[in-house]
């Protein structure tokens, strides 16, 4: 698209943004790739090693959880799945926030009204419960937790960009398309759009870790994936139980976890300072 | 150490980068105790930096070397607590923008009041009848309900003296204005200018400006910078007179005259455009209705240009916004080639849209930034001419840019990528692409350098010259409308104030207002009297303007009849005038150039 490149080669030349970038990349790769590595299958058990501490013998790098089962895959399984989760759901609240902030920051007038005060009636609705509560009368079903997560985060993402739409739809250059004739359509598209990209992308790093933190949350109610499967949330979950014999099981999934959601966060700073540097020139 | 007497600010070899940019380059200059120098160069000379370091307010990450010593403290280099003695005691500054220097959650009298204790200057109850003395002396009227008003309840002119009073209340002996009058009104920047010379007394005053015209008429001795160079100093009168360096030379020329020949006036053509009693009006949140255009007449006709003249407030803006139908009108209606067309532009037919275009104030608020050049000019086409293959739309792209004087190199840009002056070349560009028969300006060279600012004016007339182009130029500069328009229309508060062709108006004005407009230009010439305040006061609101003519509260000449009733527009000689006095009064315009 047009300018991309130029945003491109800015960010990268972003020191802060290409360690947090590079970190939460690593963590993927290793993800991925470690359990295709190990000698273990994250849902075989294994009676004869019940809770062994982590070790570079038996293969069993993070130890083995209450059933026997080699965390090291668990916990990498974990990542996966958390990360896939925020991901799918960051990109649900993005397609819904966008379009829906945009067309009612663009038409403006009543129709931005009425657009505005749904999203606020939405607000109003204790998200938790209420995803607490389609879970239990629907089955709980992974994609659920999908399109849960992000039907919380785009009311964010709505109003942030309704309010950039507002600003940019006065700007000089949209008034030259509109007296140039270009259709509603094109105007949004080509001039509005392009310029949102920056604090798009900004915000959507920022509801990742959001995402993932609700993702846990509902794991570790017991709510979120279910066994074999398993995430982040869900280990910390299992970890509490053997905090007394085996605080590795808690240990190693939570600093994982703190580390991809601080991650997250300093890298959706450090994108932040690099487009409002780009704003002010 | 040397035998002349120390000057008051000795600035010695200063230079200012940053990320190794210089922007001000080995910089020497000195200001003696009660003189009044101008500084003066385009945007980028560096002269706001070279204030800021004064003050030791630059940031952070500039690197500065040199020397500047203020009454013999050194300031480059000196500890926060050091500087805070110097500033207020020594040196006051005035900004460009009083609504961004003062505090907006805090009175007026409290924030000079704070200067007064902080420095010790006097206390208590002496301290608040100091700061409503320094009001008073500002020219605030009523200072004491003034010392509790804070800064948004302020007319633009009324915060400008405050900002001056919290300059000049510790008593420095050096006063800094940085672009003082830019963000004000023509008549509002005579009162103010002439504020300063008043109040400073044996206050040393460093004038920072663009205007040769107010260095003319207020400073003894000037200075010239050029791309953070010193380029040439020397008393005021001499540099104008006998301009040694080519850049001087260049600012000399392209400094705005009202005394030049006009264009050669136009035999009647006709009418491409017409406005006939336009209305436009706003609903102001919880203060009413502001009608912004009342009632207003407007003709254009080919290879006319029609200059529309007036204050903020004057409804100028509303008006083409109206013509143009991006705002809608109350009453009224637009004719363009002897038909009535929609009030909205989404409901025009598309020739009518092709026809009409529109060049904005800010060049670079007007180009999106994330499209290219080539992008930017050949959207209209997109638009209008979709069939066309892209080779042939590129083509004419290109050639279009060539006629605004930009290569093909410009065609893979981006807007940030380009100066002030490139910008509106690339929106003029866009606006003429399509062969438009209207060309409406709204302050299209406001934002440009003088030097560019002529460039770009030479090329409205050139393609005007070549194409018939009928304009409509919105300008509150008179010397651009002067240079350029046929005829001028002056406004005050939405309604038409005097309506002549160029010469007419210029030379024989039949309004006290445009008299008052002409008469506050500054002239750039040391010897000639201009940029004198003819009328007090300023623009009142438009939500509650004056009964009677709106102008009267202002106007020298008014009688009791203009508090009453409002004039009607009719013909005097060869002027369109709104004033029951018309014809009555010896006004005095612009002498042109022998």
């Amino acid at each position: 698209m047009n300018g991309t490149t130029g945003m491109v080669a800015r960010v990268s030349r972003s020191n802060a943004v290409r360690l947090f970038a590079g970190m939460l990349l690593l963590i993927v790769v290793v993800a991925i790739v470690g359990p295709w590595l190990s000698p273990h299958d994250y849902q075989q058990t294994n009676f004869d090693r019940l809770l062994s501490p982590p070790a570079f013998e038996n293969g069993h790098l993070f130890g083995t959880d209450d059933l026997g089962r080699d965390l090291f895959v668990r916990t990498m399984l974990g990542v996966q799945v958390t990360i896939l989760v925020a991901i799918v759901a960051s990109a649900v609240s993005l397609l819904i926030g966008v379009a829906y902030g945009a067309i009612a920051g663009f038409l403006g007038g009543r129709v931005d009204a009425a657009m505005m005060r749904v999203v606020d009636t939405l607000y109003a609705l204790p998200f938790i419960f209420f995803v607490i509560l389609l879970m239990v009368v629907f089955e709980r079903n992974f994609l659920l937790i999908f399109v849960a997560i992000g039907a919380i985060n785009w009311l964010d993402m709505a109003r942030i960009v309704r309010g950039q739409t507002l600003s940019l739809k006065e700007r000089e250059f949209v008034q030259a398309a509109r007296l140039t004739g270009v259709s509603t359509a094109g105007i949004l598209l080509r001039h509005i759009a392009p310029n949102l990209v920056g604090v798009v992308i900004v915000y959507v790093t920022l509801t990742i870790p959001q995402a993932i933190l609700v993702e846990s949350f509902l794991s570790f109610l017991g709510l979120g994936v279910q066994e074999p499967s398993t995430s982040l949330g869900a280990l910390v979950d299992a970890g509490v139980n053997q905090l007394e014999g085996a605080s590795y099981m808690l240990l190693i999934p939570a600093a994982l976890l703190a580390i991809i959601l601080l991650s997250f966060n300093f890298l959706g700073d450090a994108l932040r300072d690099v487009f409002d540097a780009r704003c002010q020139r | 150490m040397s035998a002349k007497p120390a000057g008051l600010l000795e600035i010695e070899g200063l230079t200012i980068r940053y990320a190794d940019q210089a922007v001000v380059d080995v910089l020497s200059f000195e200001v003696a105790a009660g003189e009044a120098v101008g500084l003066v160069g385009e945007s980028g000379s560096g002269k706001s930096q070279t204030a800021l370091a004064v003050l030791g307010l630059l940031p952070g990450d500039a690197d500065v070397t040199g020397s500047i010593r203020l009454a013999g403290a050194e300031v480059v280099g000196a500890t926060e607590k050091a500087l805070d003695r110097l500033r207020a005691r020594q040196v006051g500054i005035v900004f460009q923008d009083p609504m961004q220097a003062l505090n907006p959650f805090v009175s007026i009298g409290r924030q000079l009041r704070q200067v007064v204790l902080r420095h010790g200057i006097a206390k208590g109850a002496g301290a608040r009848d100091r700061v409503v003395d320094m009001l008073r002396r500002v020219g605030l009227p009523d200072p004491e309900r003034q010392y509790r008003a804070y800064p948004h309840e302020l007319s633009g002119g009324m915060r400008q003296r405050a900002m001056i009073a919290q300059a000049l209340i510790a008593e420095p002996q050096l006063l800094i204005a940085d672009e003082p009058t830019t963000a004000l009104d023509v008549t509002v920047q005579a009162q103010i200018l002439a504020l300063l010379e008043e109040v400073r007394q044996d206050t040393a005053l460093l004038l920072i400006t663009h205007d040769l015209g107010i260095v003319a008429g207020h400073c003894g001795r000037m200075l010239v910078l050029e791309k953070g160079r010193l380029v040439e100093a020397g008393p005021t009168a001499e540099v104008f007179a006998r301009p040694q360096h080519a850049h001087t030379r260049t600012l000399l020329e392209a400094a705005p005259r009202l005394n030049v020949r006009p264009p050669a006036a136009l035999a009647a053509g006709p009418e491409v455009l017409g406005v006939t009693s336009a209305s436009v009006s706003f609903r102001v949140p919880g203060a009413g209705l502001l009608e912004a255009v009342r009632g207003l007449d407007l003709s254009v006709a080919a290879g006319e240009t029609v200059a529309v003249v007036g204050e903020s407030g004057s409804g100028k803006s509303s008006l083409v916004k109206a013509v143009l139908g991006l705002v809608p009108m109350r009453a009224g209606r637009v004719t363009y080639a002897g038909e009535t067309l929609p009030a909205r532009a989404e409901a025009r037919a598309r020739e009518t849209r092709r026809d009409l275009q529109l060049v904005f104030q800010d060049p670079v608020g007007s180009l999106n930034p994330q499209m290219r050049v080539s992008d930017i000019v050949g959207e209209p086409l997109r638009v209008h001419e979709p069939d066309l293959p892209r080779e042939e739309r590129g083509a004419r792209v290109g050639a279009m840019l060539e006629q605004v004087g930009l290569g093909d190199g410009f065609l893979d840009r981006y807007p940030h990528q380009l100066s002030g002056g490139q910008a509106q070349r690339v929106a003029i560009a866009r606006a003429l692409i399509l062969g438009p028969r209207v060309l409406v300006c709204d302050e299209a060279v406001a934002a440009l350098d003088g030097t560019v600012r002529e460039q770009v004016l030479a090329l409205l007339a050139r393609i005007q010259a070549e194409t018939g182009l009928a304009t409509i130029f919105i300008s509150h500069d008179l010397a651009v409308v002067r240079a350029i328009s046929h005829r001028v229309l002056v406004m005050y508060l939405g309604r038409l104030v005097e309506l002549a062709d160029n010469a007419t108006l210029f030379e024989a004005p039949r309004h006290p207002y445009t008299q008052a407009l002409l008469a506050a230009v500054p002239v750039p010439d040391p010897a000639a009297p201009g940029g004198e305040a003819v009328v007090g006061g300023e623009v009142p609101s438009a939500i509650s303007p004056p009964a009677g003519c709106a102008f009267h509260p202002r106007c020298p000449y008014a009688v009791e009849r203009c508090h009453e009733s409002l004039p009607a527009a009719r013909q005097v000689g060869a002027t369109w005038v709104a004033c029951h006095l018309a014809g009555e009064l010896s006004l005095r315009g612009v002498e042109r150039e022998r």
